[in-house]
């Protein structure tokens, strides 16, 4: 149901029967590490490109998900999936493998929250009893298509941010057990005039901001109505300036507990991360792993995740192009 | 440049910007400054202990030895980039790595190898000069340029 401008309400409350994340070796050395499903020791997968790594990942993420959600991939209606690839080839070529009805969408690193809020509305609605939504990236075939080769020696500034290898799948059901999905806000698409790809979290972060704050505005609650507020890769950069924008909107964000997924993966000591994470698999495998872990063992309520996107080309960046970014908020409640 | 640029920026944009560039942390200049000249330094001295090499075991001069010195840089630099080590240290090293012939040497096998699952043809040798290219276009370009200026100096 519509409510305020651009959010929807979950009356149904559709329930995230199971998650599943898969992860590569970088990620695995990270803080997260218990709270993932597969951790692959190879960063190729065992397979001959990047390209056929990441539709791996994501294809194990989906399978995983299903079978732990006690489910064949036939009772799945619809597969909601996206990913950071040209023409989002990762997660359709994983849809001909699944053999699920598919709808690809692409929000760069919002897609996770995008096909999340998607599936929910599905279900919700009685369109379907159950979806799934899956997303992931990688880092080398980002790196590849966005920037340089992977192993070419460029020296990156601060602000840079490291796509994070990795896939999270979720299956969203009418009924059954499991946290629930009450409500959305779909972001508009912002542009700050941030031109530099290596400063992502500077481009996106106002998008962050714009839709947490019509999430709050349309459903007329405070901050502090939520346990936690995950953004999702904004980094240290990102995070930042967001916190400096809630202060010059007057935005109650201190309510609450204000985190950035981004900033949670890797070890900032250890690991050469620059600002910190980022990519499509970087909120779907933190909040798919790691946030509703905490939330199974009853120690968030309520969380709204925010995942935020850049939608950049490698081909508009090079023609001078400004980044426009884009953010959408999911509210994800301890069910029944 | 900068002013033209801003120009074309609506005022909460500019506005946006300027608390952005306040707070994103700077590129560290002075550091990699020196980082990349202790780097380039280290590669340049193992250059030459190369080239010393040649002279005194291989039978070449001074003059002559300066090709398989560098043949040898471009191998390592190779090796080194197929090892994945060459991207963490040129992390450190930054101008360090990419200015000598090492870092040409590693832009064309980085992207050799990057572009391998496309083919030898499509891939490999089509994308090699993907970042080398114009380094080479320009290269040749400024080249003749300074080769007109020396002949018309010359005939002065």
């Amino acid at each position: 149901m519509l409510k305020g401008h651009q959010s929807w309400i979950f009356e149904n409350k559709p329930a995230i029967l199971s998650t599943a994340t898969i992860v590569g070796p970088f990620e695995g050395q990270g803080p997260l590490v218990e709270d993932f499903d597969t951790i692959h020791g190879d960063l190729t997968l065992g397979q001959d490109s990047w390209e056929k790594a990441e539709k791996t990942l994501i294809e194990e993420a989906a399978n995983k998900a299903i079978m732990k959600s006690g489910l064949t991939k036939e009772q799945i209606h619809f597969y909601f999936g996206g990913d950071l690839m040209n023409q989002i080839i990762s997660s359709s070529f994983s849809a001909r493998t699944l053999a699920i009805p598919y709808f690809g969408m692409f929000g760069a690193c919002s897609t996770s929250m995008e096909t999340l809020a998607m599936s929910a509305y599905v279900v919700n609605s009685g369109g379907a009893e159950y979806v799934l939504a899956a997303t992931g990236s990688h880092n080398a075939s980002a790196e590849k298509q966005f920037r340089y080769p992977t192993e070419y020696g460029s020296q990156k500034p601060p602000t840079a941010q490291f796509t994070v290898t990795g896939a999270g799948a979720a299956v969203v059901s009418r009924e059954g057990y499991g946290p629930v999905v009450t409500s959305a806000t779909i972001g508009r698409v912002i542009d700050m005039g941030i031109t530099d790809p290596f400063n992502m979290g500077a481009a996106m972060a106002p998008a962050a901001v714009d839709t947490i704050e019509a999430h709050f505005r349309d459903l007329q609650i405070e901050p502090g109505y939520y346990d936690l507020i995950v953004t999702g890769d904004l980094s240290k950069v990102g995070y930042s300036i967001a916190n400096e924008l809630f202060e010059k909107h007057n935005f109650p964000i201190k309510q609450t507990n204000y985190q950035d997924c981004g900033m949670m993966i890797y070890n900032y000591e250890t690991q050469s991360v620059q600002a910190g994470a980022s990519g499509c698999g970087c909120s779907a495998v933190v909040t798919y792993g790691h946030l509703l872990n905490r939330m199974h063992r009853g120690e968030i309520n309520r969380l709204l995740v925010v995942a935020t996107g850049a939608l950049l080309s490698p081909l508009s960046f090079q023609q001078g192009e400004s980044i426009p970014c884009i953010a959408h908020a999911v509210a994800i409640e301890a069910g029944r | 440049m900068a002013n033209k640029k801003k120009k074309k920026l609506t005022p909460v944009q500019q506005e946006y910007q300027a608390l952005a560039t306040r707070i994103e942390p700077k590129r560290p200049v002075a550091v990699n400054c020196l980082r990349a000249f202790v780097s380039g330094g280290i590669i340049c001295v193992i250059g030459q202990a190369i080239e010393e090499m040649f002279v005194r075991w291989g039978g070449f001069d001074h003059k002559s030895a300066a090709g398989p010195t560098v043949a040898v840089l471009i191998l390592i630099s190779i090796i080194l980039t197929c090892l994945g080590v060459y991207d963490k240290i040129a992390q450190w090293a930054g101008a360090g790595t990419a200015v000598p012939v090492t870092g040409f040497a590693n832009s064309m096998s980085s992207s050799a190898l990057e572009h391998r699952a496309e083919g030898m043809v499509l891939g490999v040798g089509a994308s090699m000069f993907q970042l080398a290219g114009s380094v080479i276009v320009f290269g040749v370009a400024a080249a003749f340029i300074i080769g007109i200026i020396h002949f018309i100096v010359d005939m002065v």
